[in-house]
C-alpha cells in the first residue's frame, strides 16, 4: 500500500510571486511550466497527461491546454481549496503509479490581483446547506478564522495576548528573513518584532503583519516512474507520501478545543506511516508549511507532531525551526513572503524542497536534507477544512 | 375577562446625545437622549425581539399576532408572517400588519381582543415597533426614538384587564409621509398641537369618561401619547389630572418619541410600578384617538420586574452622529475592498427556513449530541436521519472563542465573530453585537437576538445573532 518511492519528480519551475500587474494567467502557467521542461530536460510534446489545480483563474484542463497548445493531451483541472496545487502533484503521481502514463505534468496557477480586492473570493457555491447562499451564516474573512484559534491558544495555555503576539512574531520573523534569501518572493525584507506586534490589527489579535501576502504566481512539476527518473537526471527527488484529510465538520462538536485542526493532525499522520517515519521531529530535515497566518504555523509545529502540546513557545524561543535550527520550517519565505496564490501555493512550496534535497537552494541551503515535507491547510477552518501532507526525498 | 396577560419590550443599546446631534448642525438641542436602532435593526428585528421577551413571560399558547408600524422593512409583504415564523407560532395562527397610522398598536389591540373575546383566538401577540426617520438637522430627528414593545392579549389571567375602550378619529395633518417619502413630515407645531392633539383628546377623554362614570381621580396613571412631550403635560393639566403623580412618564429623555410603540412602552413601565386595582387610561393619537381603561389584577405580583425599564435604560453604548447616519443610509460609507457578499437565494432561504428563523437544529436520538446547523448524518455517532429538532433562539449560550474581524464590510467596523456554546448543548458560529469589542471574554454569557444579518437592496437578510447579556 502507499506511493512510496513508485513515481519521482525529475524537473520543477516556479514563477516569481508578487503582484503581477503585467502578466495574465497564461503568462505564468508557460513561464512555471518551460522551466519545469527545461529543469527536465524534456519539451512539450513528451507529456502524455496532465493536471491544472487553480481555484478560481481557470475553468477546465482547456485552461492549461490552451496557452501550452497540449496536442489533444488528457488535461484535468482539480481544486480543494488551499491544496489546489499539491492535488494537482497527487493526480499526476498515482496516474503514473497507476501505469497509466510515464511522463506527466502538474501545475498550479493562481492570479488573485485583477480582482482589485484585498485577500480571497469566498467560493461561488449553490444550493449546499452550509456554504451555500441560503444567506443566514455570519461572515468573516480567512484572518478572523485563525484569529479564533489564537484566542483560544492562549487562552487555554495561560498566554496573555502580548506575550502571545511576541511568541507569533518570532514566526514571522524568522519567515521574513528567508524570504530575504530568495530572490522569487514576493517579499524580500527583514521585519522587526516591534514591527510585528505593533502592525494594525486585522482580526483581533492578529495584526496585518501576521497574515500572509494576496500575490499571484504558477508552479510546475514534471513527474515520472521512478524506474525511469535517472534517464531524466541524476538527482530526481522520490515521493514518499501523499496524504490528504478532509474534514467531518468538526465544529459541530463540543469537545473541539479551537487550539488543533485534526485534518492537519490526520493528514501528517498518514503521511508518516507511508513514509515509514517513526520520528518525524528528527527525521525531517526541512518542511514547508502553510503558515497564511502566524498563529496557524505556531500550531503547526504541535498538530504535525514536532512539539509537544501547549509547548510550541519553547521551540519558538529555542529557534528550532530557523534556517539553522533543527528542523527549519519555511526556509523560502514561506506564504508570508510568497502570499498565497490558492492554486500555485502547494507546487511553490514543493520547489522549494525539490531544490534544497537538490542542494541547489542557494543562500538558504541547508545543510544536507535527505526527507522534506510540505503541507497546506484550506476549506472552512477552523471546522470543516482540508489538509495536505507530502513527504518527499532521495 | 379579556386583558394583558404579558408585556414584553426591546430597548436598543445604542443612544445618541441630543447635544451631539444639535452640535452636529448648530442648532437648539432638546437635552437628553434618545435610542438608536442598530444597523442590524430594523421595525421587524425589533418587533420579534420585543415579541419574544413577552411570550418568555408568560408560557400561554399564541394563535394570533398582529404587527403594528409606521416604518414597516416591506412595501409589498407582510412583515407579520416574517414575525410570526421567527416567534415559532403554529402555522394557523392570524397574522396581520397593522400599518400606516400612529394609532397602529391600539388598533390592533382592539381587533385582538375582539378576537379573543369571540373565541376566534386564545392569546394574540400586539408587537409594535418604529424607527422614524426625522429629517436632519430637524427637530423631529431629536425627539424620535427607536424602540419595540410586544403586549399578549387574552382571557388567560391577565395582569391587567382591559375594562373599557372608546375610539373616535379625525381627519388631520400633522405627522405624515407620503409615498417615496424618507423623513416624516410636519405641519406648523403651534396649529397641530392645539386644534389637533389637546383638542382632539381632550374633548374625546371627557365623552370617554362620562361614559364610564369616571373622574380623573378615579386613575392612578394616564398614558398620554402625543405628537411632542411638552403638549402631554398641558392636555392632562387641561383635563385636571396631576401631571405629576398621574402622568406616565413618556421616557422622552431617555428614549425619545417611539411612534407605535409609545403607548405600549409606557404602558409597560406604568405595569412595573402597579399594583392590583389600580385604574389606568391609555389615550393614543394619530388622525384620531384609541381610548383603554384598565385595572390591574392580582397576577401583576407573580410577574412583575420592578427594574426592567431600569435595566434597559442602563443598557447604553452611546454611538456618534456620523455612524447613525451611515446605518441610515443617509450617508454613504466606503467599505474594505473585499470581495461582495454573494446575494441569498430565496429558494434555499425558503428550504432551510426553519434553521433560520426560529433556529431549529437537531439533537442526535441515538447520541444525544446537539447540532447547528441541521444535519443528516449525526457528527458524533454517524447515525442517519435520527434526530428531533431542538430550537436555539430562547437559549442562554457562553463565548467559546471569539475574534474581531477589520475585513468584513459593517456599519460597525470590526465585526466581531464568536464560537458560543449552548447552555444545554450545541455549539454556533455566531456573529456578536451590541458589544464593545475590547470588553468580550471566553466564558462571557450571550443571548440570541433577532437581526438583520447583512445589507442587502432587494431583501431582508434575517438571522440570529449573540449578544452580551450584559455590557
Amino acid at each position: 500500500m502507499g506511493i512510496k518511492d513508485k513515481v519521482a519528480i525529475v524537473g520543477m519551475g516556479c514563477t516569481r510571486f508578487g503582484e503581477l500587474w503585467d502578466k495574465s494567467v497564461e503568462d505564468l502557467v508557460v513561464e512555471a511550466t518551460y522551466e519545469a521542461f527545461e529543469d527536465a530536460g524534456i519539451e512539450s510534446k513528451d507529456i502524455q497527461a496532465a493536471w491544472l489545480g487553480t481555484v478560481q483563474s481557470g475553468l477546465t484542463g482547456i485552461s492549461l491546454s490552451r496557452p501550452l497548445k497540449f496536442q489533444y493531451i488528457p488535461v484535468t483541472r482539480v481544486e480543494n481549496m488551499c491544496c489546489t496545487g499539491s492535488e494537482a502533484l497527487r493526480a499526476a503521481a498515482y496516474a503514473v503509479a497507476a501505469g497509466a502514463y510515464d511522463l506527466v505534468l502538474a501545475v498550479g496557477v493562481e492570479k488573485l490581483k485583477d480582482t482589485g480586492w484585498t485577500g480571497v473570493q469566498s467560493a461561488n457555491i449553490v444550493g449546499e446547506s452550509s456554504i451555500g447562499i441560503a444567506g443566514a451564516k455570519p461572515e468573516y474573512s480567512p484572518p478572523e478564522m485563525f484569529a479564533r484559534l489564537a484566542v483560544r491558544y492562549f487562552d487555554r495555555y495561560g498566554i496573555d495576548t502580548d506575550e502571545g503576539k511576541r511568541f507569533l512574531a518570532k514566526i514571522v520573523v524568522k519567515n521574513h528573513h528567508n524570504g530575504t534569501l530568495n530572490n522569487k518572493a514576493h517579499y524580500q525584507r527583514e521585519v522587526t518584532e516591534e514591527e510585528v506586534v505593533n502592525a494594525p490589527i486585522i482580526a483581533y489579535p492578529l495584526g496585518i503583519l501576521d497574515s500572509c501576502g494576496v500575490s499571484d504566481g504558477a508552479a510546475a512539476a514534471i513527474v515520472t516512474r521512478a524506474d525511469m527518473a535517472k534517464n531524466f537526471r541524476n538527482d530526481p527527488i522520490y515521493i514518499k507520501a501523499l496524504a490528504i484529510s478532509t474534514g467531518a465538520y468538526q465544529q459541530l462538536r463540543q469537545d473541539y478545543d479551537y487550539t488543533h485542526i485534526e485534518e492537519n493532525v490526520r493528514a501528517s499522520r498518514m503521511a508518516y506511516e507511508e513514509a515509514g517515519i517513526g520520528d518525524p521531529r528528527k527525521e525531517i530535515d526541512i518542511a514547508e508549511v502553510h503558515d497564511c497566518f502566524s498563529i496557524h504555523e505556531m500550531i503547526i509545529y504541535e498538530d504535525l507532531g514536532w512539539s509537544p502540546r501547549g509547548r510550541a513557545k519553547e521551540d519558538i524561543e529555542a529557534g528550532t525551526f530557523t534556517l539553522k535550527g533543527e528542523l527549519p520550517v519555511n526556509t523560502d519565505g514561506g506564504l508570508k513572503c510568497f502570499g498565497h496564490p490558492l492554486g500555485a501555493s502547494g507546487l511553490r512550496m514543493m520547489y522549494e524542497v525539490y531544490k534544497q534535497l537538490q542542494g541547489k537552494a542557494g543562500p538558504r541551503q541547508v545543510k544536507n536534507p535527505q526527507l522534506g515535507l510540505t503541507h497546506n491547510l484550506g476549506g472552512v477552518v477552523p471546522g470543516a477544512a482540508i489538509a495536505s501532507c507530502f513527504i518527499v526525498g532521495h | 375577562m379579556v386583558g394583558i396577560v404579558s408585556i414584553g419590550m426591546h430597548i436598543p443599546t445604542y443612544r445618541l446625545r441630543r447635544d451631539d446631534i444639535a452640535n452636529a448642525w448648530g442648532v437648539r438641542s432638546l437635552g437628553g437622549e434618545r435610542t438608536v436602532a442598530s444597523h442590524d435593526e430594523d421595525s421587524l428585528t425589533m418587533a420579534v425581539n420585543a415579541a419574544f421577551d413577552c411570550m418568555s413571560r408568560r408560557n400561554e399558547e399564541v394563535n394570533g399576532l398582529f404587527f403594528a408600524t409606521t416604518t414597516s422593512p416591506y412595501k409589498e409583504k407582510q412583515a407579520a408572517a416574517t414575525i410570526a415564523t421567527a416567534l415559532d407560532l403554529p402555522e394557523e395562527s392570524y397574522t396581520a400588519d397593522i400599518t400606516g397610522s400612529r394609532r397602529s398598536a391600539t388598533t390592533a389591540i382592539k381587533l385582538a381582543a375582539s378576537m379573543v373575546e369571540s373565541g376566534s383566538a386564545k392569546n394574540v401577540i400586539v408587537t409594535a415597533a418604529d424607527c422614524r426617520l426625522g429629517t436632519p438637522q430637524s427637530e423631529l430627528e431629536q425627539r424620535f426614538g427607536d424602540a419595540g414593545t410586544a403586549i399578549m392579549v387574552g382571557d388567560s389571567n391577565p395582569i391587567a384587564t382591559i375594562v373599557g375602550s372608546y375610539s373616535v378619529f379625525e381627519e388631520f395633518f400633522d405627522l405624515w409621509r407620503l409615498e417615496g417619502d424618507t423623513f416624516v413630515r410636519s405641519w406648523e407645531e403651534r396649529f397641530t398641537t392645539t386644534e389637533g392633539y389637546v383638542r382632539v383628546v381632550q374633548r374625546a377623554v371627557s365623552q370617554f369618561a362620562k361614559k364610564y362614570g369616571l373622574t380623573p381621580k378615579d386613575f392612578s396613571k394616564v398614558i398620554f401619547c402625543g405628537p411632542d412631550p411638552r403638549s402631554q403635560v398641558r392636555l392632562a393639566k387641561g383635563l385636571g389630572f396631576d401631571s405629576d403623580t398621574q402622568l406616565q412618564d413618556n421616557l422622552f429623555n431617555t428614549i425619545g418619541d417611539v411612534g407605535t410603540s409609545a403607548p405600549l412602552l409606557m404602558l409597560a413601565a406604568a405595569l412595573e410600578k402597579a399594583k392590583a386595582g389600580d385604574k389606568i387610561l391609555v389615550a393614543n393619537y394619530g388622525d384620531g384617538s384609541d381610548f383603554f381603561i384598565l385595572e390591574v389584577t392580582e397576577s401583576i405580583s407573580e410577574v412583575q420586574d420592578k427594574q426592567r425599564m431600569e435595566r434597559h435604560l442602563a443598557r447604553k453604548i452611546y454611538t456618534k452622529y456620523e455612524r447613525y447616519l451611515s446605518w441610515r443610509d443617509l450617508l454613504p460609507v466606503d467599505f474594505p475592498r473585499r470581495p461582495e457578499s454573494q446575494v441569498p437565494s430565496v429558494t434555499c432561504r425558503w428550504r432551510e427556513r426553519r434553521r433560520i428563523l426560529p433556529l431549529y437544529g437537531v439533537k442526535c436520538r441515538q447520541c444525544g449530541t446537539v447540532q447547528y446547523p441541521p444535519q443528516r448524518i449525526c457528527i458524533t455517532c454517524g447515525a442517519k436521519d435520527d434526530f428531533e429538532d431542538y430550537k436555539f433562539s430562547d437559549k442562554k449560550a457562553r463565548i467559546f472563542t471569539y475574534a474581531t474581524d477589520h475585513l468584513t464590510p459593517t456599519k460597525a467596523p470590526p465585526a466581531v465573530n464568536t464560537v458560543i456554546e449552548f447552555e444545554g448543548g450545541g455549539r454556533m458560529i455566531c456573529e456578536l453585537t451590541d458589544c464593545d469589542p475590547t470588553k468580550i471574554k471566553i466564558g462571557m454569557l450571550v443571548e440570541m437576538t433577532f437581526r438583520k444579518l447583512r445589507e442587502f437592496t432587494y431583501m431582508h437578510d434575517y438571522f440570529w445573532k449573540a449578544r452580551p447579556v450584559e455590557i
